[in-house]
């Protein structure tokens, strides 16, 4: 396109020329590189950004996109079997609905007076989750689990001013990433081990490495691997006999069925909302959330917003805003605690929507549906020769690890005939797992149907021949 | 012109748990096929008694179509860009969001795409990030991106990362602890430098609103790991001494890394090279026109320089020829700060911008928005009461920090009376972030997506509230008068004993009658 023809973009009103000359003359310029006048030409960039031309038209740049993406072939045209951090569950139509209305899909920081209706939603968002965890204070969302999870022992740092976190050495390996990161420098992380028969903590190993100096104990439930921590109470029970809390990550679609973390002695509890009514989007639906109990020195020490309910100059209207602002680097800088920002809140509103779908009587159904196909799948699995599932011998809830390590095939090579029948095998945990041998994660929710769970062990039958 | 007579829906609208009827159904779980419950029973046999749930959560009860209602209601309760000319929320950088690029994520070619499948299966997405990492070389000037920081803070909690991992590396990681950023520059830039264990120097600005580059003399040593800065900074003024402030922080064995949330109005026009900078990152939902989403999913693509590529996050896309791959053996890499590859839809839509922009217009978008904050200026520089500090007479590049000062010494009407007397025109005016060194301030960032008649709207309303605070202050005292609700009642937002976090929390402090 060349550069003296005018260029009017859609996008862009003010680019027709006449509305341009007559904007400079009001500022009173005569060209719009006078407006640059205050870079030095030094810093003045006078190459070319190698860029594609212009795809002005809209269906251009429709096919252009759906090209490329075409050549994805994502889970709805297979038969995926993948967890471990981002899960597949039906999303009602109404959380997109939602989700895509103008109204939130382009609001950003109004004021609780014009964005009212995304304080409220937020608000209910919290509200929602705390009656799920059984818990009073909830954040608007963060990232994800991994932020959540990370920002919760940084919390228990602060509340006990004490420097090191224990940690399950099943936890999720990008949450144990993000979180070495995060306290680098600040705080240590010292890993507990696992019993090999079951999985759960080592409750000998935790005992002898909670000292003085340890702020909190951070485990999964379910773990990452799948199982359930059947000693929640003996965990909490370390922790607070030491003067330290107990942190526990939880996926929220369990807790229909499975007892909050609360009821077992965790003070701070996280976990991740992907899975409440948000699509997968490549690993883009995650977000974060973290609970306490509503004491101040719990809240006072949140990094994130906290929407409260409060009443307004007219009589019987409800009005929301910033609880505690001043804790948040909003308010005070690098003397905030840690810091806050844009986050998730679209998914935030959309676990709330979803929540209030699926009420208690859903809430329960889904959890015991995940519980019984995955207890299915793990039966039918367990029928082929040299695959031990579930590898560990505890409850399970909707992810389990196959070991295929006794059939002498390696995950790859078995998860490359599954994807010849179009099936996602489960993710190989050799890399991060390197002492669990030839396993898989699989998991099994209520989008699975029995035909599915059928044929995923049909395909890894002829995949082991 | 005048401010269109606006009014905000207002639906009276209840809060969610106020509409539970014991016994309705939003949406139902699909039954367990009778073979499976042969197979293995209820399923919750399997669980041990004590870590089984014995109280139902207390959620509400509702049929679908009143939480749908519910949802659209409190949608019309929000003021998003789509509906209002959306220049008052200065810093945010609050587009237009094209909404071909909402179909093309929802598309199950994006949305069902699992991050843990096969590279195989998902070349399309990988060649998108890929790419879009090359036109942000471009854009930049430096040589790799990484797009797993899902905001701009997580950005610039990466860059801490790195330069304490580079310091690390060089046997330095425990004598240089401390951080430079300065005033004007985002709260995150400061927080999220603490977060990583460093001390926070700040640089206050001069009296020409630019940091003062003698003090910078003054706060760099062999403590300084880094620098953590905006430019231009929230006054929009662009600070012309940049490579030199970079030059300073290198001259002390520091590392510089380039705050630009929000490029908007400097895109193919000066770069992070140019200035001397090691890393730099754009806020997706900012300058790349992806929604902000009342506060995320969103995407702060950080940027380094070739010395510092073995630092970034993993993994990293790259293209050996046939196939995109991904890499995890960065050498020196910080490891994550968010699970998986950061938010793919994000990272589509900001892909199709490009595309739909070209180098042309995105030089174009920069200008514009350019002029229309200039012209801005003019207009609000004219209005009783308004002010705009620091450099007279120049011109800024995206946006403004005004100031009401002259306004409320005159009339008592301070800038949230003003922002919620916005709210009756169907517009937002944000304040700015703390500490308020300018006083009663305000932000206006026009970006290129409004017009110069729905400019003009906006100013009218701020000269029409200029007019009303001269002669009739209580009138914007008392606003709003068209919004959803009516001043809202502080005090339980600071009181431990008051506050209410979650309905049930409000239920136990205040109980049902309120």
């Amino acid at each position: 396109m060349s550069d003296d023809k005018p260029f009017i973009h859609p996008y862009i009103p003010n680019s027709v020329p006449a509305v341009k000359e007559q904007m400079l003359r009001e500022i009173g310029v005569q060209t719009l590189d006078e407006l640059y006048a205050d870079i030095p030409e030094r810093l003045r960039f006078r190459g070319r950004m190698d860029l594609p031309e212009p795809m002005t038209s809209e269906a251009a740049l429709k096919r252009h996109v759906e090209t490329i993406l075409s050549r994805n072939r994502s889970c709805a045209e297979s038969l995926s079997f993948l967890g471990g951090g981002c899960w597949p569950h039906y999303v009602p139509a109404v959380c997109d609905e939602i989700n895509r209305r103008s109204e939130f899909l382009t609001a950003y920081a109004g004021e609780p007076y014009e964005d009212h209706g995304r304080f409220q939603a937020l608000f209910e968002y919290e509200s929602l989750m705390a009656e799920l965890l059984d818990l009073d204070v909830v954040n608007v969302p963060t990232f994800d689990w991994c932020q959540a999870a990370s920002t919760s022992v940084r919390m228990a740092g602060r509340i006990t001013k004490r420097n090191e976190v224990l940690v399950a050495d099943t936890a999720g390996p990008d949450r144990l990433r993000v979180m070495q990161n995060y306290c680098r420098g600040v705080m240590s992380l010292v890993l507990v081990r696992h019993d090999p028969a079951t999985g759960g903590m080592d409750i000998e190993d935790l005992a002898a490495k909670f000292t003085d100096r340890t702020a909190a104990v951070y485990f999964e439930n379910p773990s990452y691997l799948g199982f359930l921590e059947t000693q929640g109470t003996q965990v909490s029970g370390v922790a607070h006999a030491r003067g330290g809390l107990c942190v526990v990550g939880v996926d929220p679609t369990s807790l229909g069925v499975i007892a909050p973390p609360s009821h077992y002695g965790a003070d701070i509890v996280c976990g991740d909302i992907q899975p409440l009514g948000v699509h997968m989007n490549f690993g883009g639906g995650q977000a974060g959330f973290i609970a306490t109990r509503d004491e101040e020195r719990f809240v006072m020490e949140y990094p994130s917003r906290l929407f409260g309910i409060a009443k307004t100059a007219v009589e019987g209207e409800w009005g929301f805003g910033d609880v505690a602002y001043d804790r948040t680097s909003f308010g005070v800088r690098e003397k905030g605690k840690e810091f806050v920002g844009t986050a998730a809140a679209l998914w935030g509103i959309t676990a709330g929507v979803y929540l209030a779908l699926m009420g208690p009587q859903g809430m329960r159904e889904l959890g015991q549906h995940i519980l019984q196909k995955s207890q299915y799948a793990m039966k039918k699995i367990a029928r082929l020769p040299g695959v031990k599932v579930p590898r560990f011998r505890s409850p399970h809830f909707k992810e389990f690890v196959v070991d295929f390590t006794a059939t002498g095939r390696t995950v790859a090579e078995v998860n490359r005939a599954l994807l010849e029948r179009r099936i996602f095998g489960g993710a190989d945990l050799g890399p991060d797992f390197p002492g669990l041998g030839s396993c898989a994660l699989f998991c099994v929710t209520e989008v699975h149907t029995k035909d599915d769970i059928d044929a995923l062990a049909a395909a890894l039958g002829e995949a082991l021949r | 012109m005048k401010p269109r007579a606006f009014h905000q829906a207002k639906w009276d609208e209840e809060v969610i748990f106020e509409l539970s009827t014991t016994g309705e159904r939003g949406i139902l779980v699909p039954p367990v096929e009778k073979g499976i419950e042969d197979e293995v029973g209820d399923g919750i046999s399997g669980v041990p008694e004590f870590l089984r749930r014995k109280v139902p959560p207390a959620l509400p009860e509702i049929s679908q179509m009143r939480v749908l209602k519910h949802y659209l209601r409190l949608s019309q309760h929000t003021l998003g860009a789509d509906l209002n000319v959306d220049i008052g929320q200065g810093t945010c950088t609050v587009k237009y969001n094209p909404k071909i690029y909402d179909v093309l994520a929802a598309s199950p070619k994006s949305a069902e795409l699992h991050p843990l499948q096969d590279e195989s299966t998902v070349q399309g997405a990988l060649e998108i990030i890929y790419r879009t990492d090359l036109f942000m070389r471009e854009i930049s000037g430096l040589d790799r991106f990484s797009f797993q920081p899902a905001s701009g803070s997580a950005a610039i909690l990466a860059m801490a990362s790195i330069i304490q991992a580079w310091h690390q590396t060089r046997g330095e990681g425990k004598t240089r602890d401390e951080v430079i950023t300065t005033i004007f520059s985002h709260p995150s830039d400061a927080a999220a430098a603490a977060v990583k264990g460093y001390k926070v120097v700040t640089i206050h600005q001069t009296d020409d609103g630019l940091p003062d580059i003698e003090a910078l003399k003054r706060a760099v040593s062999e403590r300084t790991a880094g620098l953590l800065i905006t430019n231009p900074e929230d006054t929009g003024i662009f600070n012309p001494k940049i490579d030199d402030i970079t030059r300073i922080v290198r001259a002390a064995g520091g590392l510089s890394g380039y705050d630009q949330a929000n490029a908007n109005g400097i895109l193919g026009v000066t770069r992070a090279r140019e200035a001397g900078f090691d890393m730099c990152f754009f806020n997706l939902h900012k300058t790349f026109g992806t929604p902000h989403g009342c506060g995320g999913p969103a995407c702060g693509a950080l940027g380094v320089v070739r010395e510092l590529t073995n630092y970034l996050p993993v993994p990293v896309v790259d293209f050996d020829g046939e196939k995109y791959v991904l890499r995890r053996d960065l050498k020196h890499t910080i490891g994550k700060v968010r699970s998986f590859y950061g938010v793919f839809p994000a990272v589509l839509k900001a892909y199709a911008w490009i595309m739909s922009l070209g180098e042309r217009g995105l030089r174009e978008a920069a200008n514009v928005a350019v002029l229309n904050n200039n012209y801005i200026l003019e207009k609000v520089k004219k209005i009783r009461g308004a002010s705009a500090p620091f450099a007279p007479g120049r011109h800024r590049i995206e946006q403004v920090r005004y100031s009401w000062e002259k306004m409320t010494k005159e009339t008592g009407v301070t800038t949230e009376d003003v922002a919620l007397r916005m709210a009756d025109f169907g517009f937002h005016l944000w304040s700015s972030h703390h500490p308020f060194i300018v006083p009663e301030p305000f932000t206006i960032e026009p970006t290129e997506s409004y017009s110069k008649t729905e400019i003009d709207e906006y100013l009218a309303a701020l000269k029409q509230i200029s007019d009303e605070a001269y002669r009739d202050p209580a009138k914007v005292k008392g606003a709003p008068y068209r919004s959803v609700v009516h001043r809202i009642d502080q005090g339980w937002f600071e009181d431990p004993a008051k506050w209410a976090i979650t309905w049930r929390a409000y239920l136990k402090k205040h109980g049902n009658s309120g």
